[in-house]
């Protein structure tokens, strides 16, 4: 069985279909990429797995075990992390509460560590810590540990969100558009991160990117999505040379 | 023309350069040197405090630092500041910069053995100066203006968790008080005053003492589980939701107090047994900062505020946030339910008049005066507004306009409160001081 299976995921807003009979296998260290104009249920399809929302049909298994139906905090607890659209930052935190804090489901010391200040608590923290600050080693931003995320430039709170999916210590990374916005240094720089995160953790990465540069030298199969259906899966090059695809971006020529 | 320009910005800021300059020689003092000199100064105005005022030709000791008398009889002013000047300012100033040397060496020693030891002797050297302080006093004035101040410290910190460092707009702070002030009351008089059930015949009353955290602590999980009947119908949604219900569960619990006959309804409930002294008071106080400072500080206390800043993301990075929120909610109804009962027990008499909309006031505006996310804001904000609350009270219906009106300023220049968003790091405040570079270095570290 694959780490991630989708089978037959159909999601209803009201009367609208957003996302109909939708398949998808993530092998162990995959990089899949998934593409489509805006509005065509991508980040959708991120939500219905990730468990902000419970698909309205199918089936979701995550290493075997059904996660229909689950909170995101289980979801995300099961190992699988995520980055979103928007960066979804604390904005009264600092970049290492960040990341200690999405250790939270390996928290063991309880109520009682944290009333009392017990020893206990005292390790344990001091371990997340430390894991922390080798994640934001690997981001190469460590000396940034104690400064509130709003005061960072962009590039910067995009590695504290990476650092702080890494930290929930995913089997399989979900990334929404991590590029959007970026300028083009910021965006090689970021390309680089992707690819220490995937060789350093052999991550299964699950990937919504506009930029056709990224998507074509990350993924090993593209899946592109139109109006929450899937009408191309391939590999990159397939994918670029798909009438549908190209009909569905560039638009059909009008034969007059 | 150098030499012109080089002044203008030193003319400027004259006030903050003089005040730099009246800092400078207490850079290094630590808080175990002011401990030091506000004790002298408290022994010197229990010793000779009482002949000094007379001399001065004031009636007596002055009770609160000469605000009463200043308002009152506006000719006794300049031996009114004579007298803080010789009882106060002078010891405390002199002994804190001569003993600064050895209150280092002295707390570096102290850090040394244990964190909590030190801590111990902190509270131990605290405890003492507020003993003295308030012995010094006429009557009994003093000790009760301490007590609840320190009550007001509790209710603030505990309102603070949520609506500081869970960022919802609680209202039912009275309610929760209200319901741990009659649970502790409950408590007390059914098991030791109330001969018809338990009373003196069966429990002595040597006993009774001894049972008092029992009863604050019972106090305390009745707010809790009146907490509960807020959270379940609103933390479903997030918003204005918790604070329109939390308004209406105020309001009920006080109209619930009011009709109940077996609590004594609109007449209320007196004659609860003298336990809440100043020594049960502080260890009281000083036992709910430590434990709510332990929980913010803790990553699971953080997870409330990432469910505050974003709560989609909270859940995604594996935090459950319905069970934080849910927590902290019944966290802060358990303090403010103890403060409660050690309120009925320091004033002996509770009545359903006392937790109403007033009472809401006084906690939101202590709460926002002082800081929200802050443990040291709410201890400053409940300090200041109870102080100025006390001094103000000779222009009696005046006093509500002038509190507001101050509010008003604070949330004009500092919109966040006085010290809203720090963190109190008890390590940090009675470390010992070695330089000035020093501590400005870890001031803007954080």
């Amino acid at each position: 069985m694959p780490l991630l299976h989708v089978k037959d995921m159909t999601h209803y807003f009201g009367g609208l279909r957003a996302v109909h009979n939708y398949n998808l296998n993530i092998e162990p260290g995959q990089v899949r990429g998934l593409i489509g104009p805006n509005g065509a249920g991508k980040s959708t399809i991120f939500n219905l797995i990730t468990g902000i929302y419970s698909p309205t049909e199918g089936e979701i298994f995550l290493d075997g075990d059904n996660i229909v139906g689950l909170h995101p905090y289980q979801v995300a607890a099961m190992g699988l992390g995520r980055t979103f659209q928007n960066l979804k930052l604390w904005r009264h935190m600092t970049v290492l509460e960040h990341v200690k804090m999405a250790h939270y489901s390996k928290i063991n010391y309880g109520l009682i560590g944290a009333f009392f200040g017990t020893p206990k608590r005292n390790r344990e923290e001091a371990e997340i810590e430390a894991r922390a600050f080798e994640l934001l080693e690997l981001m190469d931003i460590p000396h940034l540990a104690h400064q509130l995320v709003t005061n960072l430039p962009y590039g910067a709170q995009r590695r504290v969100e990476m650092a702080r999916a890494l930290a929930t210590e995913p089997k399989i990374l979900f990334l929404d558009e991590p590029t959007a916005g970026m300028n083009p240094e910021e965006l090689i720089k970021m390309m680089t991160v992707f690819r220490r995160v995937h060789q350093e953790f052999g991550l299964a990465i699950f990937l919504i990117e506009h930029r056709m540069k990224v998507v074509m030298e990350f993924c090993d199969v593209i899946q592109t999505l139109v109006f929450g259906e899937v009408i191309a899966e391939g590999t990159p090059n397939e994918i670029q040379n798909d009438a549908k695809v190209i009909d569905a971006y560039l638009g059909r020529e009008v034969v007059a | 023309m150098e030499a012109i320009s080089s002044d203008l910005p030193a003319k400027k800021s004259s006030l903050g350069g003089l005040l730099n300059k009246l800092k400078a020689p207490f850079a290094f003092v630590p808080l175990l040197g002011w401990f030091f000199g506000t004790l002298v100064a408290v022994v010197i105005e229990r010793l000779w405090g009482a002949q000094l005022a007379e001399a001065l030709g004031m009636a007596g000791v002055p009770s609160l630092f000469g605000f009463l008398i200043i308002l009152k009889e506006p000719a006794l002013i300049p031996s009114t500041f004579l007298y803080l000047l010789l009882i106060y300012v002078l010891p405390i100033t002199i002994i804190a910069r001569l003993s600064a040397p050895l209150a280092n060496g002295l707390a570096a020693k102290l850090l040394e053995l244990r964190l909590w030891f030190s801590v111990v002797v902190h509270l131990g050297l605290l405890y003492l100066i507020l003993h003295i302080w308030a012995g010094a006093g006429a009557s009994d004035y003093r000790t009760l203006i301490l007590r609840l101040t320190l009550i007001s410290i509790m209710i603030t910190l505990s309102l603070n968790v949520i609506n500081g460092y869970m960022g919802e707009f609680s209202c039912s702070h009275p309610g929760f008080i209200a319901l741990g002030a009659y649970g502790a009351s409950v408590f007390t008089l059914i098991m030791f005053e109330d001969d018809r059930v338990f009373g003196p015949p069966l429990l002595p009353p040597a006993l009774g003492p001894f049972m008092f955290p029992v009863a604050l602590i019972a106090g305390g999980l009745i707010a809790s589980l009146g907490a509960i009947v807020v959270a379940i119908p609103s933390f479903r949604t997030r918003g204005d939701y918790l604070a329109i219900i939390s308004l209406a569960f105020m309001f009920m619990v006080k109209s619930l107090f009011e009709n109940l006959e077996i609590f004594g309804g609109a007449r209320g409930l007196g004659g609860q047994p003298d336990w809440a002294g100043l020594p049960a008071v502080f260890v009281w106080a000083a036992i709910c900062v430590w434990i709510i400072n332990n929980f913010v500080r803790s990553t699971l206390g953080k997870a409330l505020n990432a469910v505050r800043d974003d709560e989609m993301a909270a859940n995604a990075m594996t935090v459950n946030t319905r069970r934080t929120k849910m927590t902290a909610f019944l966290f802060a109804a358990f303090w403010a339910g103890t403060a409660g009962g050690l309120f009925a027990h320091v004033l002996r008499y509770v009545n359903p008049g006392m937790f109403g909309l007033q009472n809401l006031a006084e906690v939101l505006a202590m709460l926002y005066f002082g800081g929200l996310n802050s443990v040291i804001g709410s201890i400053v904000g409940a300090v200041s507004f109870n102080v100025l609350s006390e001094a103000l009270r000779p222009l009696e219906i005046y006093k509500w306009i002038i509190i507001p009106l101050l509010v008003i300023l604070v949330m004009i220049f500092r919109p966040r409160g006085l010290m809203s968003f720090k963190e109190l790091d008890i390590k940090e405040m009675i470390k010992p001081k070695e330089r000035v570079e020093e501590k400005e270095h870890a001031v803007t570290s954080r």
